[in-house]
């Protein structure tokens, strides 16, 4: 059974030798001149405006949270479409009360000032 | 879908509808914390699941399309949980006003983890039982740390969360395995699978799922070497909370661990007997051990809660049917004698000091004579000391383990038992012995914690003194299962 | 009204859980009359019960009332049965009868004592375990009544336990009957023990004569003698009797029904119960006879020159019990119950007497300070005059027949030694019994002025029921009436279904002559001692005097009761304490505890050392987890390659 496996596991260790081999040999090889430039962040386009590591407020990441979660929620909204006429009245009433219970997760949230950003 | 199976259902169709109506009403309340009436809304809900379980007794029925079965097996459990359910919240609706939790989110989420257990005690499928593992984990994650203004709090719901993450993952991977070795998630597939195939002919990754299942459970009823967050955890955590979870989360995931072990994996019981032998022994002694040099009775359960979960093993490896049955039955008990016990701590928690140290019981039998009376009843059935129901629980369990004829198993059981004795009875002997160093400050009864510890103590004394009836529904559940 | 057996003991236990429940707030008056008439109901259903067991043939007369199964053990059953016959309903009849008497007695006599209540309770308590021991089918539940009855004399004897003596006596008693009763359990294990080779597994005494014949000769002397070893205990025999005169420690009425009446009679009341055994082994028979006449003796002797009023009747107990087991063991088994029921009225009357003497002495014993009662309480005297007629076996009265018959027998039935102890022992009977009537009844008043000023008649309530049991010490020997005398000895004749291994038939009929011979000389000796007494204690008061500093010895002795207790005391007493010193601060203290303590702090220790790794930190924990997966994961991958 394994042995269907083995051409993965060559590619595999194809793929790691001749990366390593790649990182090895410029290493090795290559000569090192750095200017000023040259260990800038970007080498072209417009130069980062302030401090790298600024802080971001909390908020935000409730907010991308929030978002990420009921993005995720929406996505069983495609596979239910997809098979809404087999499923028929039964389908949208429990489709119903899916997003039922989202709203009242969403108006739980809003309640709770989560969606403000102040 | 029909009538049929929405009826099957109902039990956490009730439990999902209160549990979100709280949480609206939580919202939109002026001042939800602490307050009281939530908590008789929340006790309104175990009332109406109580009742709808009686529409399913003796009915083997499956939702979801066989992903769950409501059968004699689920019911016992989710009676169980409502009991677990009836006496936490009860001893919850004063503690939450003196610790000032915002009720809305605390019954809500109380509600949302039931959902998860009854789901983990019926579930009969790889998926729902993930699912419902982490419907009952995750709301405790959020409760441990309820206390926001205690570092103690935060710390025990980062630890529980990061840790618990840990074990799902080993969980999780463990039941890809099995899908991956076996092509099915549904038990019944599952089994049907193993026993149409040789032994040799099956994969050795049924062996490794196998193992990672067992990780994932023995991370969550606290068993050794899976323990270590036990203490930390429960100390921290609000003490209704630890209640709640130190019995909750253990009669679920025993709940999950005997079904899936005992109906699919049974072709394996030599396999793993031995490990868990191992794992029964180490976790008792651990847990009895190191409860014996602790000073703060709140963890002082927490390391007896480890032992307890260790004579569960004992029942789970003797394995034959009076010791599944005995799990079911010293589940009960536990509930009642653990919760009992944690309510009499929630009683003498104050805002600023939860009064949680052996020397705050000393001289407590002069002053309230029926709580040290019911603290004495609770130590004495954890101790195993009759008439209670912990004795009750713990001579089956021995017998068990007596008549698959795992004598050492049963001896080290008892010497355990033995040592557990001295902590136990050091509590009664703090209470009754003991002159109180500082004045015993005014502990203040409402009436549903004064009914919460009535229940209780009547639970641990009639499973005590006529265990036969409760006996025999557990060993019927048991017949249910096979 | 057979099938109702169990009325009997359930009235005094129903007295016994009113006021032991209730009684808290009655009035006395009321404890009194419960208590009272909880003995008197069951009195009146034994009287019932024994008018209805006269209306049956003699042969059937042996009924059993079960109640419930007992111990289910196995296939040994023991059920809570109780069984009428001869021989119980006669002991029921006696010791209602008596109790009942001597509960109205104690409502005069206790009334102001503070523990008023808590005597009542013990009392009823004592008549319910009496009569368990006398009705009970089988062994076992006699065991419950006999250790009932042991429970109830030593509460009361020690009932006034502020008093370091009383409660002493009470210790004393418990512990020597516990020696007593490990040889009774000794014996029960036996018979079980053989039995259950042979597949029977009962103690019933039904089934267990039934089957006597399987015992070989040693195994059923074996038996009947570690049973005897019980009876010296509880009845108070050589070896075993020193704890009798201590327990006159407890009140009087105590004294009167449980240590003179009813309960010391037990020993011989389960020789007559077991005489199929005994029959079978005439080596017990002989040292029940023996032991009976010496402890008859021996008693007597003490008695001689004791100067307590409750010590001298005490002794005259034991010498009394003596006599009985001389008449059991002789094989005259209804005989001894005879003389168990005349000695239950008049020891049980002499020991009322004594409490009247008691009230009106304010608790003074000592009879030298005594003299002169007679005129200050008439009815006490002249009733404890026909009690101490009786006692002294002087014809009509009812200790005469008894004794006479005991005595009787036992020469006719050729033991000679016992009879001539016997017969001595009525001697002295005769002298010590009327040395105390003189000393404390006649003769000028020694006690100082203000307490004879306060000298008195006992009230009414007890005073009746003594004038009750003088009738009955006075009549109650016409039932046996030797067919010698014209009788026909009724009472013999009602045992014979019961005693059907006592063999009175076998012996050939003695002659006529020979028996009013024997009578003659009992009664002879008795007059001479009577006399003896008359001219020591009335006549000429030195002269005991002069003969006790003639004797010195023999006198000093006596007096200090041969000093058993001394010998006992450094013989067992010490011997025991010192060991068990030793087991307590050697062995306990020292390996015992050590170990215990050992174990212990090591599991302490370890408990300590395992916390250590408790960190706190998460990473420990998932550290530890990951190691316990490890392990884990080899653990079933291994197991999945076999």
């Amino acid at each position: 059974m394994l042995r269907a496996y083995l051409p993965i596991l060559i590619l595999f260790l194809v793929a790691f030798g001749f990366a390593a081999f790649a990182v090895v040999a410029s290493y090795l090889l290559g000569q090192r001149k750095p200017t000023r430039v040259k260990i800038a962040p970007y080498e072209c386009g417009i130069s980062t405006p302030g401090y790298g590591k600024t802080r971001i407020p909390l908020r935000y990441y409730t907010v991308a949270m929030l978002f990420l979660l009921f993005d995720l929620e929406v996505v069983f909204l495609y596979p239910w479409a997809v098979t809404y006429k087999k499923l028929g009245l039964f389908g949208l009433v429990e489709m119903m009360v899916f997003i039922g219970i989202l709203l009242v997760g969403y108006v739980y949230v809003w309640k709770k000032g989560a969606l403000e950003w102040d | 879908m029909n009538l049929n199976q929405i009826m099957t259902l109902l039990p956490l169709i009730i439990l999902a509808s209160f549990a979100m109506g709280i949480l609206l009403i939580g919202a939109f309340a002026k001042n939800a914390k602490g307050t009281s009436t939530i908590g008789y809304i929340a006790l309104a809900s175990m009332v109406f699941v109580f009742l709808s379980l009686f529409l399913f007794v003796g009915k083997g029925k499956m939702a979801f399309g066989s992903m769950m079965r409501m059968d004699v097996y689920s019911i016992f459990f989710n009676l169980v949980f409502v009991v677990i359910g009836v006496l936490t919240i009860l001893a919850s609706i004063s503690y939450v006003k003196i610790t000032g939790i915002h009720s809305g989110e605390y019954y809500a989420l109380i509600l949302f983890s039931m959902i998860g257990m009854m789901l983990m005690a019926s579930s009969t499928n790889l998926v729902m039982l993930f699912i419902s593992l982490e419907m009952m984990s995750i709301p405790i994650y959020i409760m441990a740390g309820f206390l926001r203004n205690d570092d103690r709090s935060i710390e025990a719901s980062m630890k529980y969360f990061l840790l618990g993450a840990f074990a799902s993952g080993f969980f999780l991977y463990g039941l890809t395995l099995i899908y991956i070795s076996t092509g099915a998630t549904s038990y019944q597939a599952i089994a049907n699978f193993i026993a149409g195939t040789q032994r040799w002919n099956l994969s050795k990754l049924i062996w490794v799922g196998i193992a990672f299942i067992t990780i994932g459970f023995g991370f969550k009823v606290a068993a050794f070497p899976f323990h270590a967050w036990t203490p930390d955890v429960y100390e921290g955590a609000p003490t209704s909370v630890t209640a709640y979870m130190a019995t909750g989360v253990k009669a679920a995931a025993f709940a999950a661990l005997v079904r899936i072990f005992f109906s699919v994996f049974s072709p394996f019981q030599h396999d793993w007997t031995s490990i868990m032998w191992l794992i029964a022994v180490l976790t008792m002694t651990v847990g009895n051990f190191t409860a014996l040099v602790q000073k703060n009775v709140k963890r002082m359960l927490a390391y007896s809660s480890i032992a307890h979960a260790g004579y569960l093993l004992v029942a789970f490896v003797a394995g034959n049917a009076m010791g599944r049955s005995s799990i079911l039955f010293y589940l009960l008990a536990y509930a009642f004698m653990n919760i009992g016990a944690f309510t009499i701590l929630m009683v003498m928690a104050k805002k600023n000091d939860y009064h949680e140290d052996l020397d705050s019981f000393a001289g407590l039998g002069f002053k309230y004579p029926l709580t040290a009376l019911a603290m004495s009843v609770f130590m004495f059935s954890m101790a195993g000391i009759p008439p209670t129901a912990g004795f009750i629980g713990k001579f089956y369990i021995f017998s068990a383990a007596v008549k698959s004829h795992d004598y050492w198993l049963a001896v080290i059981g008892v010497l355990n038992s033995a040592v557990s004795v001295y902590y136990y009875l050091r509590v009664v002997v703090y209470m009754y012995f003991k002159e109180p160093e500082e004045e015993i400050p005014t502990y203040r009864f409402s009436a549903p914690t004064v009914f919460s510890i009535v229940l209780a103590v009547w639970g641990v004394l009639q499973l005590g003194i006529l265990p036969g009836d409760i006996l025999n529904i557990a060993r019927h559940s048991i017949m249910a299962l096979m | 009204m057979m099938s109702h057996i169990w009325l009997i003991p359930f009235f005094p236990m129903v007295g016994f859980l009113i006021n032991g429940l209730l009684g808290v707030r009655f009035k006395r008056s009321w404890i009194h009359v419960i208590a009272a008439s909880a003995i008197g109901l069951s009195f009146l259903t034994t009287i019932i019960l024994f008018v209805d067991l006269m209306k049956v043939a003699p042969e059937a007369r042996h009924f059993e009332d079960v109640l419930f199964n007992w111990i289910v053990a196995g296939k040994f059953k023991a059920q809570v049965a109780f069984l009428i016959d001869p021989l119980s309903i006669v002991m029921a009849l006696v010791v209602t009868g008596v109790s009942f008497m001597i509960h109205i007695y104690s409502g005069g006599y206790m009334e102001d004592d503070p523990g008023f209540r808590r005597f009542f309770v013990y009392l009823n308590l004592f008549v319910f375990s009496m009569l368990i021991l006398i009705l009970a089918n089988n062994f076992l539940l006699m065991f419950v009544g006999w250790e009932g009855v042991g429970l109830c004399s030593y509460l009361l004897i020690g009932f006034w336990f502020e008093k370091d003596s009383a409660a002493n006596a009470g210790k004393k008693a418990f512990v020597v009957n516990r020696i007593g009763d490990f040889g009774f359990v000794l014996g029960l294990f036996l018979i079980v023990a053989t039995l259950s080779q042979h597949g029977i597994w009962s103690l019933d005494f039904d089934v267990v004569f039934k089957n006597a014949p399987l015992f070989s000769t040693t195994t059923v002397t074996a038996i009947t003698l570690l049973l005897f070893v019980g009876a010296t205990g509880k009845s108070a025999q050589i070896p075993l009797y020193v704890w009798l005169p201590d327990a006159m420690e407890g009140p009087t009425p105590v004294s009167s029904l449980i240590h003179a009446a009813t309960m010391v009679t037990a020993g011989v009341y389960m020789i007559a119960r077991c005489n199929v055994l005994y029959s079978m082994a005439p080596v017990s028979l002989e040292v029940v006879a023996v032991i009976g006449a010496l402890t008859a003796f021996y008693a007597a002797t003490m008695a001689l020159v004791n100067n307590d009023f409750k010590r001298i009747l005490a002794y005259s107990t034991v010498s009394q019990l003596g006599y009985m087991f001389m008449g059991v063991g002789v094989g005259a088994y209804s005989a001894g119950i005879f003389h168990l029921m005349t000695h239950a009225f008049f020891k049980g009357l002499l020991f009322l007497a004594s409490g009247c003497v008691m009230h009106a002495m304010a608790g003074e014993l000592d009879i030298r300070k005594m003299g002169g009662l007679k005129k200050f309480m008439p009815v006490t005297f002249w009733t404890y005059m026909m009690a101490t007629l009786a006692i002294c076996g002087i014809p009509g009265f009812s200790g005469f027949f008894s004794k006479d018959e005991i005595l009787w027998q036992s020469f006719h039935r050729g033991h000679i030694v016992v009879w001539l102890l016997g017969t001595v022992a009525a001697g002295l009977t005769a002298f010590y019994m009327f040395r105390l009537t003189f000393v404390a009844f006649f003769g000028k008043p020694r006690m100082d002025d203000e307490l004879k000023h306060h000298l008195h008649e006992a009230p009414k309530v007890m005073t009746y029921p003594m004038i009750v049991l003088a009738i009955a010490s006075v009549v109650g020997g016409y039932i046996g009436v030797p067919e010698v005398l014209g009788g026909s000895n009724r009472f013999e004749k009602f045992f014979e279904p019961v005693f059907t291994g006592g063999a009175a038939h076998a012996l050939a009929h003695a002659s006529a002559s020979v028996e009013f011979l024997m009578m003659g000389i009992s009664v002879a000796v008795a007059v001479i001692g009577i006399i003896v007494a008359y001219l020591f204690y009335i006549k000429n008061p030195e002269l005991p005097v002069r003969l006790a500093n003639g004797m010195k010895g023999l006198y000093t002795l006596l007096y200090n009761k041969y000093f058993v207790d001394e010998i006992y005391n450094s013989l067992f007493v010490q011997g025991t304490k010192d060991f068990a010193t030793f087991l307590w601060q050697k062995v306990d203290v020292g390996i015992v505890d050590a170990a215990v303590n050992g174990v212990a702090s090591l599991v302490e220790w370890s408990g300590g050392m395992i916390r250590k790794l408790q960190t706190g930190y998460v990473q420990t924990y998932a550290f530890s987890i990951l190691v316990g997966g490890v392990v884990v994961f080899v653990y079933f991958f291994w197991e999945s390659l076999f």
